[in-house]
């Protein structure tokens, strides 16, 4: 009733719906669909029978859903001739996965870390030639990378491709927490230098509890890029270290006769279910470490 | 607690390059003297600071503490802890881990960090505080927090850089009469930055201005108040400032005058540092204050005041150039009120008006 009693303006006015707010969110949903109508085709792909894929209703929900194309992919998909599915690569990824994410990491706090704050001799030209590297397309270094590891005498092993993973995470990961360190008080560093601490112990006892977002960010983008690797992986994993994104691509191009799409969808699906998870599970760390890499965190 | 050090800084030169920040500094600090580092914001105060503490390098001189040359020395193992204005507490560590950090990396026994933690923490009310972290204290318990991980070390000199800076007023005087009581108790050599004259009058034994890469005047903060060695010092302390009128100095017979348009000043009874020159350009510098009213005196138009609750600020001119007054609080003047005043010539300050020293 006051409300109709007022002729003037009092309080919070009233709530409008502008163009602009109709146009944000049209934009936003067309991009919500561009992104999720080809999983939701995967996901129901792979839920379906052949018969049922070859009717070329590919929007339609399964009649009878089935997981047998997901225990095929997972157990049993053949690669040339070996049937052992896709089980054999996701393993190969995880254990190459592991040592690399944990080596480049490592290397790369540690590296930004004292760019940051020793003044060593060189440090600003080292960092400008590291970061000019980065935006070299990484073929460049496949061949005379091979050349090497095959001199040395560790092509085609797990410690290579763990090698290979560390170096180019390298210069992401420095500057990545180059620019953390960088954006805290210095007068954290000068008091811990006036506490007595050395190199090793104000990174690990000060420096690194701070950096935990960077951390997170950092195991993200590691993690989702070390998995997603394809062309690594197939030249210095070795035959028997092969990731699981090469495994699938020989699944996926090598089947005789007739094609099983259910089965490719579900091993690609399985393929990506680690960064999806990833991504899942961190969405608000990785936010909050992007803006603390902006800003004081 | 271990026996307080002497500081003395040999010629010492800072720089960046070609840049110099500071020039041949000389300064002695004696045993359990506290010194205060005054000057405006970059005049290199804080960097004479870090150096001391060994966190940048000097291009020349030497930096000796307590009898050892320590030029070259590692921060930890010149004798010193300091206190920073951002307070510089770990973040991830409680005010204890905080506070036992230095002596957890010199692997001293647990026994003796838990009761040296402890004694600082209980001199410092700060007991209660303990097992909190940086971001769940205020500004001032940061600072103390941080005063107390200096004080654990128990070191010769205690190195202080701007540490009430970024605490609001009520604060920072509490904080400053807490240092004070503190310096008292400890007895221990202190070194402390700061922009705030009010901070260096109330703290030090000596002051040391400094601006222009030099040391503008060392002295007790009587001296620095009273007799400023030049323009510079005399602007810079004392709130409100000291009024300065630009004239030229007379000599009659009866000794020297001061002479700015129709404004005459004798200066019978100030003791010149060098002998005057007739005729030459001088400035006259008058703490507001020391104009008092007198019956008989020089009569001046009060153009506006400034109640200041304690006193009551009344500008007028003098000589062409606005001076202030301070009268009591409780004084009436107001706009357009005639006063009467006097001035002491061994009250007053003469300065050359092109080198700006004390004349």
């Amino acid at each position: 009733m006051a409300r109709f009693l007022r002729a003037e303006p009092w309080g919070s006015g009233p709530k409008r719906v502008t163009p602009a707010m109709i146009g944000i969110y049209a934009f936003l949903a067309i991009t919500a669909l561009f992104f999720a109508i080809p999983l939701y085709i995967m996901l129901v792909t792979s839920l379906k029978t052949t018969q049922e894929i070859r009717l070329g209703n590919i929007f339609a929900f399964p009649q009878d859903v089935t997981f047998s194309a997901w225990v095929k992919a997972w157990s049993s998909a053949c690669t040339g001739l070996n049937c052992n599915g896709i089980h054999v690569g996701f393993f190969n990824s995880v254990k190459i996965l592991i040592p690399s994410v944990a080596t480049s990491i490592t290397v790369g706090s540690l590296t930004g870390y004292a760019l940051s704050y020793w003044r060593v001799r060189g440090a600003g030209i080292l960092f400008g030639a590291m970061m000019i590297v980065a935006f070299v397309p990484y073929q460049v270094f496949i061949y005379p990378l091979v050349r090497i590891f095959s001199v040395l005498g560790i092509n085609n092993s797990l410690f290579a491709i763990v090698v290979v993973h560390a170096i180019f995470g390298l210069p992401t990961m420095t500057l990545l927490f180059r620019n953390y360190f960088a954006s805290l008080p210095p007068e954290l560093f000068r008091a811990a230098r006036v506490d007595g601490a050395g190199f090793f112990r104000i990174f690990w006892s000060i420096m690194l509890p701070m950096a935990t977002p960077m951390l997170v960010v950092a195991v993200i983008l590691q993690v989702t890029g070390i998995w997603n690797d394809f062309i690594l992986g197939l030249v210095f994993a070795g035959r028997e270290n092969v990731p699981m994104t090469v495994q699938l691509n020989n699944i996926v191009n090598s089947t005789q006769g007739e094609r099983t799409y259910n089965v490719d969808m579900a091993a690609t699906l399985l393929t990506a279910l680690v960064p999806l998870v990833v991504y899942f599970a961190s969405g608000r760390w990785f936010v909050r470490g992007i803006a603390a890499g902006a800003v004081r965190g | 607690m271990k026996t307080p050090c002497e500081v003395d800084l040999r010629g010492v030169e800072i720089g960046y390059g070609p840049v110099k920040v500071l020039e041949k500094l000389d300064l002695k600090v004696a045993e359990s003297e506290f010194v205060v580092l005054l000057g405006p914001s970059g005049c290199g105060k804080s960097t004479l600071l870090n150096a001391i503490a060994g966190l940048i390098e000097i291009q020349a001189g030497q930096i000796w503490i307590g009898g050892r040359n320590v030029t070259w020395e590692e921060p930890n193992d010149r004798g010193i802890a300091m206190v920073f204005q951002s307070y510089a507490l770990y973040p991830r560590m409680t005010a204890r881990r905080n506070m036992s950090f230095a002596l957890n990396v010199a692997g001293r026994p647990r026994a003796e960090i838990a009761r040296r933690v402890e004694a600082v923490a209980q001199m410092l009310k700060i007991t209660e505080l303990l097992d909190r972290k940086p971001s769940e204290l205020s500004g001032g318990q940061r600072q103390r927090v941080a005063i107390g991980r200096a004080l654990v070390r128990e070191v010769g000199v205690y190195l202080l850089d701007e540490p009430l800076s970024n605490l609001d007023a009520q604060l920072r005087v509490e904080l400053r009469i807490e240092i004070k009581r503190l310096h008292q108790r400890l007895k221990a050599t202190m070194i402390y930055v700061t922009h705030d004259q009010i901070e260096a009058l109330t703290l030090a034994d000596r002051i040391a201005v400094i601006k222009d890469r030099i040391i503008q005047q060392l002295g007790t903060p009587q001296e620095i108040y009273q007799r400023p060695a030049n323009r510079f010092v005399a602007s810079f302390v004392g709130s409100p400032s000291m009024n300065f009128v630009a004239g030229t100095l007379r000599f009659d017979p009866g000794g020297a005058i001061f002479t700015a348009d129709d404004f005459k000043f004798p200066l019978a009874g100030y003791e010149f540092l060098t002998a005057p020159v007739d005729g030459a350009d001088v400035e006259l510098g008058v703490r507001p204050e020391h104009i008092e009213v007198a019956a008989n005196g020089r009569e001046l138009a009060i153009e506006m005041v400034e109640p200041m609750g304690s006193d009551l600020l009344a500008w007028s001119k003098l000589g062409g150039a606005p001076i202030a007054l301070r009268f009591p609080g409780e004084s009436r003047s107001t706009t357009g009120d005639r006063v009467a005043v006097t001035i002491s010539p061994a009250k007053v300050s003469l300065f050359d008006r092109t080198s700006g020293r004390r004349l």
